[in-house]
Formats: C-alpha cells, sequence, structure tokens
C-alpha cells in the first residue's frame, strides 16, 4: 500500500501563543480519490488542559487515540491525580516506540497548557519527540500550512489573534492539498476554557 | 515452580506463612523512620555477628532512586532482591513518563510483588519489613510495606527488635512541626533507647532526605557529629 499516511488524506496544526495554545485540523475523511464524511474528528481533549491532534491513517487515529485516552484514564485513577502535559507528551512518544516493528500510520501532536505555560511537542510514527517549535504541522496538507505559518505567525499571541492566524493557516494549506479540507475545526485553550470554532474552507 | 499455592488459609482465616514472616521481621534489626516537615529520616541497626566482618560493605539503606530510599527488618536477602525490583520499577516508570515516581506509586507497584509471593504458586512470603522514604512532588514520605503485601503511610514508625518499645518512645517524642534536624536527632535517640551495647558511627546507618530531594546515606563521620550532640 503505497502512501499509507496519504490514504486517508487530513492536515493538523497546532501553535503556541501567550499563555495560550491553539490546534486545528481538518474535517475530511477520505479513501484515496473518495470523500466519505466531512465531519471526522481528529482533535481530541485528552484531559482539561491537553489536546492530541492525530494525522494519518484514521484507523490509527481512532486507535491510538483510544489508547491514550485508557492510559490517561487508568493514570487518573492510580495515581490519584491528573496527568503533566509534559509527562503526557512523553507518555505518546514511549508507546508510538513500543510499536516500533509494527507502528501506528499517525503523526501526532500534542498541545497542553502546564502551570499556564504553552507546551507543544510533535512526532514521527515512531515516537521521536520534538518540543522544540512553537508551531508544527502535521498530515498531507502539512508542508502547505508550513508556508502560511511561517509567515503569520509571530511569538506571544493573545488566544483571539491565534484563533484568526491558525485558522489561516489551516485553511490556506488545506485550500491547496486535494486530500485535505471540507471544512476545518480551531481549538483554543486557555488556562480559563477551550473554545472550538468551525471553518468553512474550499468545499472541494 | 508448583502449582498450587503454599500460603493457604487455616480455619481460623488465618495465613500462617504471612504471620510466620511477620515473626521473622519481629527478629530482625531494628529500623525506625520518622518523617519531618521538610524531610524524612531512616535509621537502622547493622550489628555484625563478629568484629571480623566488614562493616563497610553492609548496606542496609538502599538508594531506589536519587530521591527514594527504603530500609528493612528481616531477611537481607529478600531485602536485596525487593531492592532492586523496586529500582527496575522506578525505571520502567521513567522509561514511560520521563516523570519523577511518587513515592505512593512506588509503594503500590512494589506492594504488589510482595502480595503475589502470598498466593503464587510454589514461592513463600518475602521475610522483611520495608520502610520506605522518600521526597516527592507531594512532600515527604515514609511508608511501611509488610510481607503481607499491606502499605501504610506513617508519621513516625519502626519496625524489628525494639518496634513495640521504640514506637511508644516515638509517640511521646513525635509531634508534626518537626524539622528534619530534629527528626534525625529523635530517630537516634530511639535508636539508642533499645539498643544493646554502645551505639557507634559504624553499628548503625543513617539516610536522610531534605526538601532538595536528593536523599543522602551519612557517612560515619557525619554520624559520629550527629551522636555527640545527642550526648
Amino acid at each position: 500500500m503505497s502512501g499509507i499516511f496519504e490514504y486517508n488524506g487530513g492536515s493538523i496544526v497546532g501553535m503556541k501563543g501567550k499563555n495560550c495554545i491553539a490546534m486545528a485540523c481538518d474535517r475530511r475523511f477520505g479513501q484515496q480519490m473518495s470523500t466519505i464524511t466531512t465531519n471526522y474528528q481528529k482533535v481530541f481533549k485528552i484531559q482539561d488542559n491537553i489536546l492530541l491532534a492525530l494525522s494519518g491513517l484514521n484507523s490509527d487515529i481512532h486507535t491510538f487515540y483510544a489508547l491514550m485516552e485508557k492510559e490517561i484514564n487508568l493514570y487518573n485513577l492510580k495515581e490519584n491525580r491528573k496527568m503533566k502535559p509534559t509527562t503526557f507528551a512523553n507518555l505518546v512518544a514511549s508507546s508510538l516506540y513500543e510499536r516500533r516493528f509494527g507502528p501506528f500510520f499517525v503523526t501526532p501532536i500534542v498541545a497542553g497548557l502546564e502551570n499556564g505555560k504553552p507546551i507543544l511537542a510533535t512526532y514521527d510514527s515512531i515516537g521521536c519527540k520534538s518540543d522544540l517549535d512553537d508551531f508544527q504541522v502535521g498530515g498531507t496538507g502539512g508542508n502547505y500550512i508550513y508556508g502560511a505559518c511561517e509567515a503569520f505567525f509571530k511569538p506571544d499571541m493573545s488566544p483571539e489573534e491565534l484563533e484568526e492566524v491558525i485558522g489561516q493557516s489551516l485553511v490556506s494549506g488545506c485550500d491547496r492539498d486535494s486530500l485535505s479540507g471540507w471544512g476545518g475545526v480551531v481549538y483554543v485553550l486557555t488556562e480559563q476554557k477551550l473554545t472550538v470554532k468551525i471553518l468553512k474552507t474550499k468545499q472541494t | 515452580m508448583t502449582d498450587f499455592a503454599l500460603t493457604t488459609f487455616s480455619s481460623k482465616g488465618k495465613l500462617l506463612q504471612i504471620e510466620y514472616a511477620l515473626n521473622a521481621v519481629a527478629k530482625g534489626d531494628t529500623a525506625i523512620g520518622i518523617k519531618a516537615k521538610n524531610g524524612v529520616v531512616l535509621v537502622v541497626e547493622k550489628k555484625q555477628s563478629s568484629i571480623l566482618v566488614e562493616e563497610s560493605s553492609v548496606q542496609k539503606v538502599s538508594l531506589l532512586t536519587d530521591n527514594i530510599a527504603a530500609t528493612y527488618a528481616g531477611l537481607g536477602p529478600d531485602f536485596r532482591v525487593l531492592s532492586q525490583q523496586a529500582r527496575k520499577l522506578v525505571k520502567k516508570y521513567d522509561l514511560k513518563y520521563q516523570e519523577e515516581i511518587f513515592v505512593q506509586t512506588l509503594s503500590r507497584e512494589l506492594a504488589e510483588d510482595v502480595q503475589v509471593a502470598t498466593q503464587r504458586g510454589g514461592i513463600r512470603p518475602f521475610g522483611v519489613s520495608i520502610l520506605i522514604a522518600g521526597y516527592d512532588e507531594e512532600g515527604p514520605h515514609l511508608v511501611q510495606l509488610d510481607p503481607s503485601g499491606a502499605y501504610y503511610s506513617w508519621k513516625a514508625t519502626a519496625i524489628g527488635k525494639q518496634a513495640k518499645n521504640a514506637k511508644a518512645f516515638l509517640e511521646k517524642r513525635y509531634n508534626a512541626d518537626m524539622e528534619i534536624e530534629d527528626a534525625i536527632n529523635t530517630a537516634l535517640l530511639t535508636l539508642k533507647e533499645g539498643f544493646e551495647g554502645q551505639i557507634t558511627p559504624t553499628n548503625i546507618e543513617v539516610g536522610v532526605i531534605r526538601d532538595d530531594h536528593v536523599f543522602r546515606i551519612l557517612p560515619p563521620s557525619q554520624v559520629k557529629d550527629y551522636l555527640e550532640e545527642l550526648e
């Protein structure tokens, strides 16, 4: 199966702001050139202060998300406390590497707020974690989104600015990528709340 | 390995093997732990059977990770095995989460291994009670782990030969506002109370962790200073 990461299509992006983080994804679930549905969820709220975005093979998106949900739920029950975003970021890396020779075909992005401080981490499909950048992309439209991010991004944006920038970047990227689009969803997380906004992209 | 458990219930509902394990613990050298506001101290008797024994080669306080250590009363080799198990558990947690393990979490996971030895086929329970002392994000902790697999958090406790007398002594001396230096002195005093013969810097072992999260086993020179202060 050539291009297993391209089979379903889809794009994700994560960004850090001033004491806030944002995550955005497209809504398409396709099978190569066919579009099956236009409301597929790719960003998940793992905890009040942690978001997990996944791109790649949709089957693995769902399975890996379910695995992370299970891990964090068991952790909450066993340790009687919430998981820190940096800890979750490490958990994602070790869980991916556990399947080193039969990997999940996903490229995750983890975003969270730890004591108000924004956390952002991205990985390849076998768990190489990178948490050095202020914005990260994933999926088939990733490179197009990078272009828009580089142009619009500036550090320490407010939640409103961040929402605008990440939304525009996602839309620009998805409109160029034939396998991503059919709508976008933007999540902005601050200490106080999580806002979710649905965007329109080119309807093709 | 046999198919059947060696530890089975008596008609009175007791697990005699565990009671006997506790007897082994009660015969062991005394160990004392005290949790202060800003640290924890472990003090343990290290009486050698003969003057020919190399005292420095015997280590009764084991470091499990930078900020958690343990000591015991009972069978030395069983403690050695459990210490190693505990260290592996710490590393396993570290590989998965890359985070400092909580003392309670480590105690719970180690307790599982101890309990398994009371229910699995062909093996006997561990003949040690362990005192785990550590300082994590939640603060200072002192946990006792028994051969049954039960674990308890303590403010101050003693295990081994002088456990009963030592605990009575501690009940009078302990107060919640204790600072770590007071705790060290109190622990040494408590051990001295029931000590057979002369207490010296080489026939006891002292381990201390303060709010810097670093567990240190005191060298005999430092122990000597504390002992002299007691006079």
